[in-house]
């Protein structure tokens, strides 16, 4: 339970931080709210020889509106987005999604940062990413990327983001006005990973699906977006005969690993399940 | 910050031969007939002096960059009121707070928490000895049994009511779920936040 040795940085400056994680490379870690990170290494799972300790960046904290997008700080906590007015008016979903995101205490070190860069499949945030369609601000030495949340994630904890990199802001566009949302995640307890959790993001029109986007946590090697499942609601009333259909749908892309959790055909069961919980509220709470 | 960090090479066989007991000990320990002993890695350690405030007093430690702050306040202040449980971020028995709000601190190296104000266990209690009203709650109600996770009960129930999270009995368990308790007191802690809620809102 003692981590390996490491040096400690505290950058004042993103230039100061891209340069450490430039010059260290491999060796190099970026330490956001450490929830993750530092349990890694208290493990041996992680031994950086650098920590580059993040707190110090301003830059890489709050939320604010842009024209028709939010954009967040990498650096800003499930707490403080919990707080958020921006987020529980515009983005539902993310607050919703954060009260199930561990507890208290680590909501306020976690960061959304923390939770969507290190490509870890049991994080929540990256399906929302995918769900609500988000893009990654990833600045290096030389070059500042935005990628797509559908090119960032490639495995488990492999990502698109390279070593000198810091992902420095996350842009979500804002859902139309009287969207329905859901979260609906299945854990065995406060605080655990989600045995399978689905994120709806959803309009209507005449009580029927006009466009719609799901999303799946911990079911994969990465998170998923459950095109087939999104693209067969579309046009219903989500009767139960679609909402099967859709379920079934969304199974047939799931992988996920047999763990304590439960066995693989469990997993994608309930991750089913909870595909059509999180239809059918995003569906009632949709204007 | 970085120009502050010294570095101390300390290679394990060095430390070896300094150390009697453990030069007697390992032998036994490792031996396996035939093969030959391993040789040791080079053990690098970097130090740092760390400065926190720790219930109004301030200290300066001079610290492997590796401790934890709950090892820093318990193995190098000598407040022991704040617990190990797992180390690992689950169970909530490490809570303090830092600035005023609530963390875990197992998962907060003590260099990352640098020039913060850091409120244990012991800082609670009034300046004439007397509980805060927190913990005579927690013994009014009777919200322990075998007392290992009090003091993290207790930290993080007056961040709770601080947060304005202890409304009602739902409310409070809720945002109490990152501390276990092994002895299952959770309704007498429950209890215990309601009584003391509006005298710690004061406090």
């Amino acid at each position: 339970m003692i981590p390996g040795p490491f040096e400690y940085h505290r950058p004042t400056t993103i230039a100061d931080a891209v340069k450490l994680l430039c010059d260290f490379g491999d060796d190099a870690r970026p330490l956001a709210g450490g929830h993750s990170l530092i349990p890694m290494m208290k493990l041996r799972l992680a031994t950086p020889s650098h920590l580059i300790d993040l707190q110090a960046l301003e830059a890489l904290k709050g939320i604010r509106r842009e024209a028709e997008s939010i954009v967040i700080g990498p650096m800003t906590t499930q707490h403080e987005l919990l707080s958020s007015q921006i987020i529980s008016k515009s983005l539902p979903i993310l607050h919703e999604a954060a009260l199930v995101i561990a507890d208290p205490q680590v909501r306020y070190r976690g960061t959304i940062g923390g939770n969507i860069a290190n490509g870890d499949p049991g994080n929540d945030m990256p399906a929302l990413m995918m769900t609500l369609d988000a893009t990654y601000r990833l600045v290096g030495t030389d070059e500042t990327r935005e990628v797509s949340v559908r090119d960032y994630y490639q495995g488990a904890y492999f990502t698109a983001l390279e070593p000198g990199e810091i992902m420095t802001a996350i842009t979500i566009p804002v859902p139309p006005v009287g969207h329905g949302y859901a979260y609906e995640k299945l854990k065995r307890k406060i605080g655990d990973y989600a045995t399978a959790a689905a994120a709806v993001i959803l309009t209507m029109s005449d009580g029927k699906v006009a466009t719609c986007s799901i999303g799946l946590t911990n079911l994969s090697e990465t998170a998923l977006l459950a095109e087939d499942a999104a693209q067969l609601v579309i046009g219903t009333a989500l009767d139960d005969a679609t909402l099967k259909k859709a379920s079934a749908a969304a199974e047939a892309i799931m992988s996920p690993a047999a763990d304590g959790r439960g066995p693989v055909e469990y997993r994608k069961h309930v991750g089913g399940v909870m595909v059509a919980r999180a239809l059918k509220r995003a569906a009632s709470v949709a204007v | 910050m970085a120009n502050r960090l010294s570095r101390i090479r300390l290679s394990r066989r060095n430390f070896m031969v300094g150390s009697a007991t453990a030069a007697v000990a390992m032998p036994l320990v490792g031996a396996r007939a035939g093969s030959q002993p391993e040789r040791p890695s080079e053990t690098i350690r970097y130090t740092a002096p760390v400065k926190l405030t720790i219930n109004h007093q301030p200290y300066e430690l001079n610290l492997d960059l590796r401790t934890t702050l709950l090892d820093a306040i318990r193995d190098h202040t000598g407040l022991t009121g704040t617990k190990k449980g797992c180390d690992h971020g689950q169970c909530g028995a490490c809570t303090v707070l830092i600035n005023g709000t609530r963390v875990l601190s197992c998962l907060t190296f003590a260099v990352m928490a640098d020039g913060r104000e850091v409120t244990t266990i012991e800082g609670l209690a009034r300046e004439d000895s007397s509980l805060h009203p927190m913990q005579q709650a927690f013994i009014d109600c009777d919200a322990f049994q075998c007392g290992y996770c009090t003091p993290g009960q207790i930290m993080s129930a007056v961040g709770c009511v601080h947060e304005g999270h202890a409304a009602s009995e739902g409310e409070i368990r809720e945002y109490m779920s990152g501390n276990l308790c092994r002895c299952a007191a959770y309704p007498n802690v429950v209890a215990a936040i309601l009584q003391a809620r509006d005298e710690t809102r004061k406090a």
